[in-house]
């Protein structure tokens, strides 16, 4: 017979285990709940408008800003490697497809989760730790189409919105450095993008790819909130916790949505 | 905060997404220029293709007038079928020459149209019989060193081998198909 201490490691495995797969699959309850009591979301839609605000209009100043860093340091990095094959025109197309395949969802997704996805996170978190949540039961108001699903609404409406302007004012920060400052012409920096660029292949796969992270990011946030421990070291946890499981899914799905984008 | 500033501060956010995305489609994309309406099909059997992808355009004098709708292989003649969506716009006469031609150095491949003088119009369905292969820079080359060699060799031993006539018709081929596009 071993030692019941000798076991102890794979008990922690297996413990460890199963409340992945138990969080995974309430996640999935919620997210589920979410979808089929989100009538209220678009009733009064009001409700969903004021997370769009704190979700999407909130989140404007920090897209913008990195996507203009992003895109001029695109075009210094870009020149940089093309002028060496004396391509340097096809700067704009560089640019432009990173920014609107990849860069754009996946660092949108990434500062959204950090600016917005926290919030949601503590905000529910509180309002569960301050029994707001239980009053809101107790009066038959149901916190999922009251609370969760107008915060996953408005998330899942930012996302997309916060992307596309994210790629313009990248292209546009890219413009600025390799136009006026290095000296591309014009006429080439666009007419390339524009042949290159296509519509269906390339922009419209980026808006559903942060549709998706859209979905995730906002999911993750509200279930981290709604699993919180009622405590303060309970919702601080569970807001760190949003932002690595945001990223970490962000970035898996985004190769798992690439690899399929790219074979179609 | 006031329900009405936050409604106007998230109209102006999606408002300001919706002009984003034209930008995208208009100023970034090629929405504009890819927007061909309706279109007829035709075919062109090519013996290399080269690096031809769906969707390349389908060129003439310059412009497109189409793209490439598919590329089957066909086992009966081991070729190459083309499957060319051209605009209705335009219509072009049965002789239409089909080449594959390459944009700049290591640019995309197009296929590019020239019309010939046939009264007739191709038809939906039709298919173009004079094509002009791919030109593969491999090939190109080694057939360059391989005259090359032949010449230095003529002196030497007047009586070549079949090799050299064959590098000179290659090298005909070349020459149609714009060797400075390849090159």
């Amino acid at each position: 017979m071993i030692k019941r201490s000798r076991l102890r490691p794979l008990r922690t495995l297996g413990h460890g285990f199963i409340k992945r797969i138990w969080r995974l699959g309430a996640g999935a309850r919620l997210f589920w709940l979410t979808l089929i009591s989100s009538g209220e979301s678009f009733r009064r839609f009001h409700l969903t408008i004021r997370e769009v605000y704190f979700t999407g209009v909130m989140s404007l100043i920090i897209i913008v800003v990195s996507a203009f860093f992003v895109g001029m340091v695109l075009a210094l990095q870009g020149y940089n490697t093309l002028q060496r094959y004396g391509s340097s025109e096809a700067i704009g197309v560089l640019v432009a497809l990173a920014l609107v395949r990849e860069l754009g969802p996946v660092v949108t997704a990434l500062l959204f989760a950090g600016r917005a996805g926290t919030a949601i996170t503590a905000e529910i978190g509180l309002m569960k730790a301050t029994e707001q949540l239980s009053a809101m039961e107790m009066m038959a108001v149901s916190p999922i189409s009251r609370v969760i699903a107008p915060r996953f609404w408005a998330g899942v409406i930012a996302m997309p919105v916060l992307n596309v302007l994210f790629c313009m004012v990248g292209i546009l920060g890219g413009y600025l450095v390799a136009v006026p400052l290095i000296g591309v012409d014009a006429g080439a920096f666009w007419s390339q993008m524009q042949a290159n660029v296509d519509w269906r292949l390339d922009i419209l796969n980026g808006v559903i790819k942060s549709v998706v992270f859209g979905i995730a990011c906002t999911i993750i946030a509200l279930f981290e909130g709604y699993d919180a421990p009622p405590t303060a070291e309970g919702v601080s946890r569970a807001t760190t916790r949003t932002v690595v499981t945001s990223s970490l899914v962000v970035l898996g799905l985004d190769f798992v949505l690439t690899s399929f984008m790219i074979s179609l | 905060m006031e329900r009405t500033t936050i409604d106007l501060w998230v109209g102006i956010f999606v408002a300001l997404g919706v002009a984003a995305l034209l930008g995208l489609a208009m100023k970034v994309g090629n929405l504009t220029t890819a927007s061909i309406g309706e279109t007829y099909t035709v075919s062109a059997n090519f013996e290399n293709i080269g690096g031809l992808k769906p969707r390349a355009p389908v060129k003439s004098a310059g412009v497109v007038v189409g793209r490439v709708a598919d590329i089957t292989f066909d086992p009966a003649t081991f070729e190459a079928v083309v499957s060319l969506s051209v605009d209705k716009r335009y219509s072009f006469p049965k002789d239409t020459f089909a080449n594959i031609y390459t944009a700049g150095l290591l640019g995309e491949q197009y296929i590019g149209l020239e019309a010939g003088g046939d009264e007739a119009a191709l038809k939906n369905g039709d298919k173009i019989s004079q094509t002009q292969d791919a030109v593969i820079l491999e090939k190109m080359i080694s057939q360059f060193l391989f005259s090359k060699a032949s010449e230095e060799t003529k002196d030497s031993a007047p009586s070549k081998a079949s090799g050299s006539s064959e590098s000179t018709k290659i090298d005909d081929d070349a020459l149609g198909a714009n060797p400075l596009d390849a090159l």
